[in-house]
């Protein structure tokens, strides 16, 4: 957080955006800014957008409407090579994993190191090895996505996102499908990346116990209204947000006056 | 004996019934009887319908569940639309001595009101419509085909230019795997095919002596069309659907989003080396095939027709050119371009379930099939006007 305070200027600026599947529109208006050093939040109902949020954010799908700055840059304004240059300076840890099923560990944490770096294969090899242990994955290199289990793929597949050392980090639901150890292992990784490589990182969860362990800034998307309803650091938001919605998902529904759910035409028995 | 028939009793269960009957003026009572199970015909809401319309000045109605034996969500449908009928008319309900579990459930199957406009509409749209919507669709996969027939062009001149990046490994397996693993099937399918077309012309030839022509049959057949139609054909099936399903799977998994966001063209990645494996495969498949037909036909010709094996292979000598070889083989090469672009095009354009991954096998070998025989039919005209 200190390191938000030092260096405030913004990563990534979101304006005016628009998304929408065809004529169907999951949100409109959004308007945020994450700075550099951030660990940001996306939050939201199921439902709400979030997934589809990130998409725009890591080049996968269009806005209908605004745009997704980097920087100075306008990402969807770029030309491909620009776009792709601007690419690769992510690192995406995909909801499942996303591993590439037809190669081992080692081959797809090295791949964009092959692809993109003048490397030799066994230097290739020895940097791979070394993101796996970063995760704790040493000795798993020359396994196959389908022989590991749930936890270990989403490792593997944040061993790959680091692979070539990015600026900002994108993780789509780290924690889901993950015991409760794991993902505060994942968590602890997520903060430990933050300080030591200064990465910016977003991060699309509902996990309330990883939103306050890590976020520092957040916003919250709300399917009902089709909008962004609220934005800051997920533990302010908590106590002071205005708007009773986020209060309540914060507290996981605990949140004193929330309306009970009634028998319409029925008295309460 | 009277203790039998009770235990039948209860085992077969009591229909459920209603009965509406009014208690005091505006008040409607709405008893339920028997068992309210799923498995057993249940009543509709339709006769408290009825009642609530007859009787205009009804304020309130109250269930009535004392008769109630065993019910399960049968009862809740039922409720539900009752509550719903009430609601409209403005009828309060009372739940009376709903069973507690019940009247729970129906609270909770009301507690969240229905999102507005999620609910699907099923408008049936009229014959105008339909055409319109097909003919679109028709046109935009036109658009889609050529699109990645462009894209598909541009990786090839990477390729060209030496800039196209894919893994070496990647491009042996599936060499290995639309090659060498394909042959038992290439050998079964066009020697019988050979054996076939060699039975059906002897039937014919024999009549006039002409028996020696089969081995031209069988021989210009294979080498101008079946060798490379049928290996095609087989192709799409095995390799083809294959492909589909892989990179419909890679889509599933959210692979090629992977690939993308790491700035790795999945053109290049996936689609070129699977082009480059067919291309140089099905032509050598081809051969094989051609070479197996032709052998299937000299079975026949020296089993059935009494021709030696040498005057077989010196007929077919004579008969087939060269020419007859060089086009099948021509033909077979685009045919492998055809496999290739259909099977990765329809699975880079799977949708995101296991179903979509189904859909994109089976219409990568529709779409593939469609365009072997459409280019087949051009080719035939083509060859018969240069006179080849």
């Amino acid at each position: 957080m200190t390191n938000a305070v030092m260096t405030p200027e913004p990563h990534i600026t979101v304006r005016n955006l628009d998304m929408a599947y065809g004529d169907f529109v999951i949100q409109r208006n959004l308007n945020f800014s994450i700075r550099r050093g951030d660990i940001f939040i996306i939050m939201g109902g199921s439902g709400c957008g979030k997934s589809t949020l990130l998409k725009h954010l890591i080049g996968l799908m269009a806005p209908a409407r605004g745009e997704v700055l980097f920087g100075e840059r306008d990402f969807w304004k770029a030309d491909t090579v620009e776009r792709e240059r601007i690419m690769r300076r992510f690192g995406t840890l995909y909801q499942s994993g996303a591993l590439w099923s037809s190669m081992t560990l080692a081959e797809n944490v090295g791949l964009p190191l092959g692809e993109f770096t003048d490397l030799k294969p066994v230097e290739i090899r020895r940097i791979a090895s070394l993101k796996m242990a970063l995760v704790g994955l040493a000795g798993f290199e020359d396994f196959y996505p389908s022989e590991i289990s749930g936890g270990m793929r989403k490792r593997a597949g944040l061993a790959r996102a680091m692979a070539l050392d990015p600026e900002i980090l994108f993780f789509d639901e780290p924690s889901a499908g993950l015991d409760p150890i794991s993902s505060k292992l994942l968590d602890d990784l997520i903060l430990e990346l933050r300080d030591s490589l200064g990465a910016t990182v977003a991060v699309v969860t509902h996990e309330l116990a990883s939103i306050f362990a890590i976020g520092n800034n957040s916003v919250f998307l709300d399917a009902d209204t089709k909008t962004m309803i609220a934005q800051g650091d997920p533990k302010t938001l908590r106590d002071q947000c205005p708007d009773p919605k986020v209060r309540n998902f914060l507290l996981r529904g605990e949140l004193e006056g929330k309306p009970k759910p009634e028998v319409r035409g029925a008295p309460e028995g | 004996m009277t203790v039998q028939s009770s235990e039948r009793t209860r085992v077969i269960g009591r229909e459920a019934e209603i009965s509406l009957t009014h208690a005091e003026p505006g008040r409607l009572l709405l008893r339920l009887a028997g068992d309210w199970k799923l498995t057993s015909g249940l009543p509709t809401a339709a006769a408290v319908e009825k009642q609530l319309e007859s009787s205009a000045g009804t304020s309130s109605l109250t269930l009535g569940a004392s008769d109630l034996r065993d019910w399960d969500s049968g009862l809740l449908a039922f409720l539900v639309e009752v509550q719903e009928l009430c609601r409209t008319r403005a009828v309060e309900l009372d739940p009376g001595d709903l069973p507690d579990g019940a009247r729970r459930l129906l609270r909770l199957a009301t507690a969240v009101p229905e999102r507005k406009g999620a609910r699907r509409t099923q408008a049936r749209p009229d014959f105008l419509t339909l055409v319109g919507t097909e003919s679109l669709a028709l046109w935009k996969s036109g658009e889609d085909l050529l699109g990645f027939l462009g894209e598909a062009l541009q990786s090839f001149g990477r390729l060209i230019a030496g800039r196209a990046r894919f893994r070496r490994s990647d491009l042996i397996d599936i060499i290995f795997e639309c090659g060498a693993a394909a042959l038992p099937i290439i050998t079964v399918m066009s020697f019988l095919v050979g054996l076939i077309l060699a039975f059906v012309g002897a039937i014919q030839l024999e009549q006039f002596g002409a028996q020696i022509y089969v081995a031209d049959l069988v021989g210009i057949a294979m080498a101008r069309e079946m060798g490379a139609l049928m290996s095609a054909i087989i192709m799409s099936g095995r390799t083809g659907a294959a492909f589909a399903a892989q990179l419909g799977t890679m889509q599933v998994n959210e692979e090629i989003d992977a690939m993308t966001t790491l700035g790795l063209s999945s053109m290049d990645f996936l689609v070129l080396p699977r082009m480059i494996a067919l291309i140089l495969m099905m032509p050598l498949l081809c051969i094989y095939a051609d070479l197996m037909g032709i052998l299937g036909g000299a079975v026949v010709g020296v089993g059935m027709l009494d021709l030696s094996p040498t005057e077989y292979l010196n007929a077919t000598l004579s008969g087939v050119s060269l020419t007859d070889f060089t086009v099948g083989i021509i033909k077979s090469a685009i045919f492998g371009v055809l496999v290739a672009l259909s099977g990765c095009m329809r699975g880079i354009q799977c949708g995101r379930s296991a179903s979509a991954v189904g859909l994109a096998a089976t219409s990568a070998v529709v779409t593939a099939i469609v365009f072997i025989i459409v280019t087949d039919g051009v080719f035939s005209v083509l060859t018969n006007a240069l006179g080849i």
